[in-house]
């Protein structure tokens, strides 16, 4: 139940050392790690500019969306479908919100995303599946299929958390945006909520990670999700984004990784 | 039992006996629908609570094959409630929906086919003997039937009711040679009968009656290649039909299937239920896929039907594989997750059918192109819609998750349980299963989206108003009911694990309860706590500098592209430019671009086509002896007199 407090807490720290990260392969000297919260503030205390095209869908959004990373942090030690689930509903009200205001990059955005997210689910589940379920492994290999099933795993939270080579977080290229193009309409803090959920997003995908793959003790989770932050930085600071029709065999990799995982599980 | 059966013939007769007023007939037959249904609810209920299961039988048993004989246990029971409870409510949506038929066709006939209708569900739950049986699914089949084409003033209406005759009655044939093996084999036609002598019917002949029962109820259930009539016939129907047909009828088949194989066919090979589950896959994959290529909103929520049977058959298949491996614990446990998704489905695909109807009725159109940000002139019905919409695509605390988790849950029992090649059959399905609920959540983001917001894309969009009071409290009234099935789902939950120790576990109320107390709680807090003195300015969209038509905005077709793109090898989509010129010499300036997007339906092409021309081979091989000579006749009879002569003798 604290996680429902130490997942908003310390979201947006993860989201500042990615970007510290990524201006320190920049060369430059890059923002403070605590920016992200001080953008969160300052954001908190602005007025709004809302559409007039824009229904209560738009407006209840960023708060149900919110609610869902906090309610999917509480449930995390929980049963792995009901996460997946409470996810899912984030991003059903996500999409419906980047359509709502009419415009064409929030519809566009919004088919993306839900292209991206309906086939990473295959992924997400089976690896979820696998790990959770590896003491139950009859054939007692444990340690190639945690390998493969942590790779799917990795994949899929390239594509849920919005990052390279899935999303560029950075951009406010139409051509290439996904989660910003559904969250253009918001401002003030709709926006900040917004934001802010989908850093509980990737910081939950991160303690899911380290959870489940890397079990060594609650101490030592920080540091692995330090490592996660490190590994997508390092990401987004050596490679480019792919191109939108090859995202695909990216993510039925991820499935064929977790189906292979399980098949030599049991 | 008898009474039910009694007060839907009453309801019946007497919307026949008043169709000379509209509005008579019309509350004659809707009201009889509700009181008719609250008694089958009534019945069931008690039915379930005392746990009786009784026998009747209709009259003098004279007839030496046909016994009028019902029979009822508890899975006639559940269904019989399943019936009940979206007869309710569609019955109460159509107070109200039907009017828009007035004056235009017969409303008593309307009232008469519709408790016809009815009348045949519940005898096809109940029936215990072969023949009444037949003769309560046509009842069924020729009531709904005639409820397609009622609106028959559209052609295509009356085309979508021909193909769904043809089809239904292909599955009556397969359905009727089954009985007859059965029949061959143990002397009866009565179910009893047919229980207590199922040892003595050989193994081949009963893979036979399998795959003959398999073919002839998956089409009335809408199982992949069989399900063509679904996406036909449901749109055509009037929306409350449609809500039953798709809630209710379809599921008869699956009613059948478990009686036959879970019941009557005991004990069945391994394959029978895994043969189910790659069904199952298939179905839903399919389905989930060709409704995202749908803008025609009735037919996406068809295909959506097509999907849902499929999930209900993995929990089938996988409650059949368990109980051949004599896993009784599993095999409750998939049943239950079967059932309850049958009761599920039943509930939102009702509740979505009747949204769609109310959007139909104010937009006189099935187009989802043509609709757009209808949520500001009905946003009651926007927010139904939505609940249906949530419950279908498995999003808790909603009733489709439950179900769905609990199918989840019996599938990895078979992964982890399971050999080398039931456990890969497994995956397949698990994998489908999560396949389909991702593209599920796609489809229904697209049909709430494309229908009900951003800007208003029809023409009309000044006469359209919220939808009247009945239509309401019928999506209202299903809307809470997938909420409360959902929170209570525990209790169904805890009964599948009866035998089994499942690792995980959900707690619907819960969850629901901390979902609400969080939204609350940040709304409170971001809106009053942390600034309360911030201002929201109502503007435009952003628009780059243009003015923003309702052009711009995402369409169905275009939100579901990039989908169908990269299934661009099952779904084949195809594109065809035709591009007018001013001037057709030069080609320089195009007066007008037309571009045609369209979805080949490979079921068409791969399966019907090529029957299509066997069978016209055939026919004229045939034709051939069909000379018109006489001589030639006189030489037939006189062929087949000397063969049924070497047989007798």
């Amino acid at each position: 139940m604290n996680m429902i407090i130490l997942i908003p807490l310390f979201s947006p720290l993860c989201i500042g050392i990615i970007k510290k990260i990524k201006a320190i392969f920049q060369n430059r000297i890059g923002a403070s790690i605590f920016q992200p919260y001080r953008d969160l503030w300052k954001l908190f205390h602005k007025d709004e500019v809302i559409s007039r095209d824009a229904s209560w869908i738009f407006k209840f959004a960023p708060f149900i969306i919110f609610a869902v990373t906090l309610v999917a942090g509480a449930n995390l030690n929980g049963d792995i479908l009901l996460i997946i689930y409470t996810l899912a509903i984030g991003t059903f009200f996500l999409a419906l919100a980047g359509m709502d205001t009419g415009s064409a990059f929030g519809g566009f955005g919004s088919s993306r995303e839900m292209t991206v997210s309906a086939l990473a689910e295959g992924g997400f589940i089976f690896s979820l599946l696998t790990i959770s379920n590896i003491n139950l492994a009859s054939h007692g290999q444990s340690f190639l299929p945690g390998i493969l099933a942590f790779a799917g795993f990795f994949i899929v939270l390239l594509a849920e958390t919005a990052r390279f080579p899935f999303d560029n977080p950075a951009t406010h290229l139409e051509l290439t945006m996904i989660h910003e193009s559904m969250i253009l309409e918001y401002s003030g803090k709709r926006l900040a909520l917004m934001e802010w959920a989908s850093f509980n997003k990737f910081l939950i995908f991160c303690f899911l990670g380290a959870n489940l793959f890397f079990n060594f003790g609650f101490a030592f989770i920080p540091i692995i999700i330090f490592a996660f932050c490190f590994a997508v930085g390092f990401i987004e600071s050596t490679m480019a984004k792919f191109r939108f029709f090859r995202l695909p065999d990216l993510l039925i990799i991820s499935f064929i990784f977790n189906v292979v995982a399980i098949g030599l599980m049991f | 039992m008898i009474n039910l059966i009694i007060i839907f013939l009453i309801g019946a007769f007497g919307s026949l006996i008043l169709q000379r007023d509209d509005r008579l007939a019309n509350i004659w037959s809707n009201s009889l629908a509700i009181i008719g249904a609250l008694w089958g609810l009534i019945f069931s209920i008690t039915n379930f609570l005392y746990r009786t299961n009784s026998t009747f039988i209709i009259g003098k048993n004279t007839l030496p094959i046909l016994s009028l004989s019902l029979k009822i246990d508890q899975l006639s029971t559940f269904f019989i409630f399943i019936i009940s409870l979206i007869t309710l409510f569609s019955s109460i949506y159509a107070l109200d929906y039907v009017k828009h038929y007035f004056k235009k066709y017969n409303i008593g006939a309307l009232g008469f086919f519709f408790h016809l209708f009815i009348v045949g569900m519940l005898l096809v739950v109940t029936s215990s003997n072969g023949i009444f049986f037949l003769i309560a699914w046509e009842i069924m089949s020729v009531a709904s039937y005639f409820l397609v084409i009622y609106d028959r003033n559209d052609l295509k209406n009356v085309q979508a009711g021909f193909t769904y005759l043809v089809m239904t009655h292909i599955g009556t044939v397969f359905i009727i040679i089954a009985f007859l093996i059965m029949y061959r084999f143990t002397g009866s036609f009565d179910f009893d009968a047919i229980k207590s002598g199922s040892l003595s019917i050989p193994q081949l002949m009963k893979n036979v009656i399998f795959i003959l029962a398999l073919i002839g109820f998956g089409t009335k259930a809408g199982i992949v290649p069989f399900h063509i009539w679904l996406p036909v016939a449901h749109p055509a129907a009037p929306s409350h039909v449609s809500a039953l047909m798709s809630g209710v009828m379809i599921k008869t088949g699956i009613y059948m299937m478990i009686r036959i194989f879970l019941d009557l066919m005991q004990p069945v090979p391994v394959w029978w239920g895994l043969l189910i589950l790659i069904i199952g896959s298939i179905s839903s994959l399919l389905g989930v896929l060709f409704a995202l290529t749908e803008h025609d909103i009735k037919k996406l929520l068809a295909y959506h039907s097509i999907e849902n049977i499929g999930i209900i058959l993995l929990g089938l298949g996988s409650s059949l594989t368990f109980t051949s491996l004599n896993m009784p614990g599993l095999a409750l446990l998939s049943l239950t997750a079967s059932l309850f998704h049958t009761l599920n489905h039943a509930t939102f695909k009702s509740l979505l059918f009747m949204g769609a109807g109310a959007v139909i009725k104010e937009t006189h159109t099935r187009n989802m192109e043509e609709y757009g940000g209808l949520i500001r002139y009905m946003p009651q019905t926007a927010l139904f819609f939505l609940v249906g919409s949530m419950a279908i695509s498995a999003l808790p605390p909603f009733n489709g998750f439950f179900s769905e988790w609990l199918t989840y849950q019996a599938l990895f029992q078979g992964i982890f349980t399971l050999d080398s090649t039931i456990k890969w059959i497994f995956i397949f399905a698990t994998g489908s299963l999560a396949f389909t609920g991702g593209l599920a959540l796609a489809c229904f983001v697209k049909a709430f989206g494309a229908t009900f917001l951003a800007r208003s894309r029809s023409e009309e969009k000044h006469q359209i108003k919220e939808a009247p009071l009945s239509l309401r409290i019928g999506m209202g009234g299903l809307s809470l009911l997938t909420l409360i099935l959902g929170i209570f789902s525990g209790k169904i939950i805890t009964f599948a694990q009866k035998n089994v120790h499942l690792s995980s576990s959900v707690s619907a109320p819960n969850f629901f309860l901390s979902f609400l107390v969080i939204i609350l709680a940040v709304i409170l807090i971001a809106r009053y706590l942390i600034n309360k003195n911030q201002k929201e300015i109502v503007s435009g969209t952003w628009d780059c500098g243009t003015t923003l038509g309702p052009r711009m905005e995402i369409t169905a077709t275009g939100f579901a592209r990039s989908i169908i793109l990269i299934f661009k090898g099952i779904l084949k989509p195809t594109i065809q430019h035709d591009i007018e010129y001013h001037d057709s010499e030069n080609r320089y300036l195009p007066k007008s671009k037309l571009v045609t997007l369209k979805v080949q339906d490979i079921h068409h092409s791969y399966f019907y086509q090529p029957l299509k021309q066997i069978i016209n081979i055939i026919s004229f091989k045939i034709k051939r002896t069909q000379s018109g000579i006489t001589n030639a006749y006189i030489l037939y009879i006189f062929i087949a007199l000397i063969v049924a002569l070497f047989f007798i003798l």
